[in-house]
């Protein structure tokens, strides 16, 4: 399964700041067991579609020279769920990154309403030392999480961010 | 509230604030973390709770900490300083060069791999940092 759990930028600032939004479908292979009758998002996909976001942006801002991994959910608060039909918008805010990794504060809404906060901490893991069998070439920033970045430079929410 | 600067941080504002960020990054109550309480046997830290808290001291503090000069990293890979389960003598001095803010008084007694963690505690950060406010 492609393992994605955003479906578009709607606002991407380098360095700085992104916004994605993710449509929770019925047809999502998850929610048919979670629950049998009575779908409902998990909270742990959201964390994963914020630390996509956080992540593309962390990666984006070093140009893609490192792989960025997920090291630390610092904080996770939710106060209300998702359901098909729902629209998730997860908005990510770079607030350090350097050598070592980075920090990115996140706020989730659910059909613009906030519902959540998410916090992560990335760790920029690079071949040799105390990873010796990470391939040299970056693994982490796949053509699909690329595609996304492109897709919005491509759009006309994108070019206005450019000018 | 606005961040406290450098010197101005009595020893007791250091203490607070240190006590304040491990307890956020560690997930444990304030009253939990005492001055002697050791980071990864009393307060649950985990490896990657060393880089969380290396990020946290540098934005509540204003300083920066170079790799490894708080948490030395790559001491324990080295043959020369560790003999088996036990750290050796030349070890325990480069110990007590690469961490003059730690406390190796129960340490030296019986210098174990096993035991080095309990040299990292509440009180090693807060002489850490005052030093690097001093030095500022």
């Amino acid at each position: 399964m492609r393992w994605i759990w955003i479906d578009t930028f709607i606002d991407f600032e380098p360095g700085r700041r992104a916004s994605a939004i993710k449509n929770v479908t019925l047809a999502e292979e998850c929610l048919r067991d979670h629950f049998p009758g009575y779908a409902v998002f998990p909270p742990s996909l959201m964390i994963e579609g914020m630390a996509q976001t956080a992540g593309i942006l962390a990666g984006e801002a070093r140009g893609f020279s490192e792989n960025v991994i997920l090291a630390k959910i610092r904080k996770a608060r939710f106060d209300d769920y998702a359901r098909p039909g729902d629209r998730l918008r997860y908005d990510a805010v770079l607030e350090s990154i350097d050598d070592r990794g980075a920090v990115a504060g996140g706020r989730v809404y659910l059909n613009d309403r906030e519902i959540g906060q998410i916090d992560l901490m990335f760790s920029h893991v690079a071949a040799g030392g105390a990873y010796p069998d990470i391939p040299e070439s970056g693994f982490v920033f796949t053509e699909q999480f690329m595609s996304l970045l492109a897709g919005f430079r491509g759009s006309r929410a994108g070019k206005e961010r450019e000018r | 509230m606005e961040e406290s600067k450098g010197m101005a941080d009595s020893h007791d504002e250091v203490f607070a604030k240190v006590q304040d960020l491990l307890s956020d990054a560690l997930g444990v109550d304030t009253e939990e973390v005492s001055p002697d309480s050791t980071l990864q046997g009393d307060l649950g830290a985990e490896s990657i709770d060393l880089l969380d808290i290396v990020f946290r001291l540098e934005k509540s503090f204003s300083i920066k900490i170079p790799k490894g000069e708080l948490f030395p990293d790559d001491l324990l890979n080295n043959p020369e300083y560790v003999d088996g389960d036990r750290i050796s003598s030349a070890g325990v001095e480069k110990l007590k060069e690469a961490m003059p803010h730690a406390d190796f008084s129960r340490f030296e007694s019986d210098p174990s791999v096993a035991r080095v963690p309990e040299l990292f505690t509440v009180r090693t950060i807060v002489n850490y940092v005052e030093g690097k406010l001093a030095a500022a």
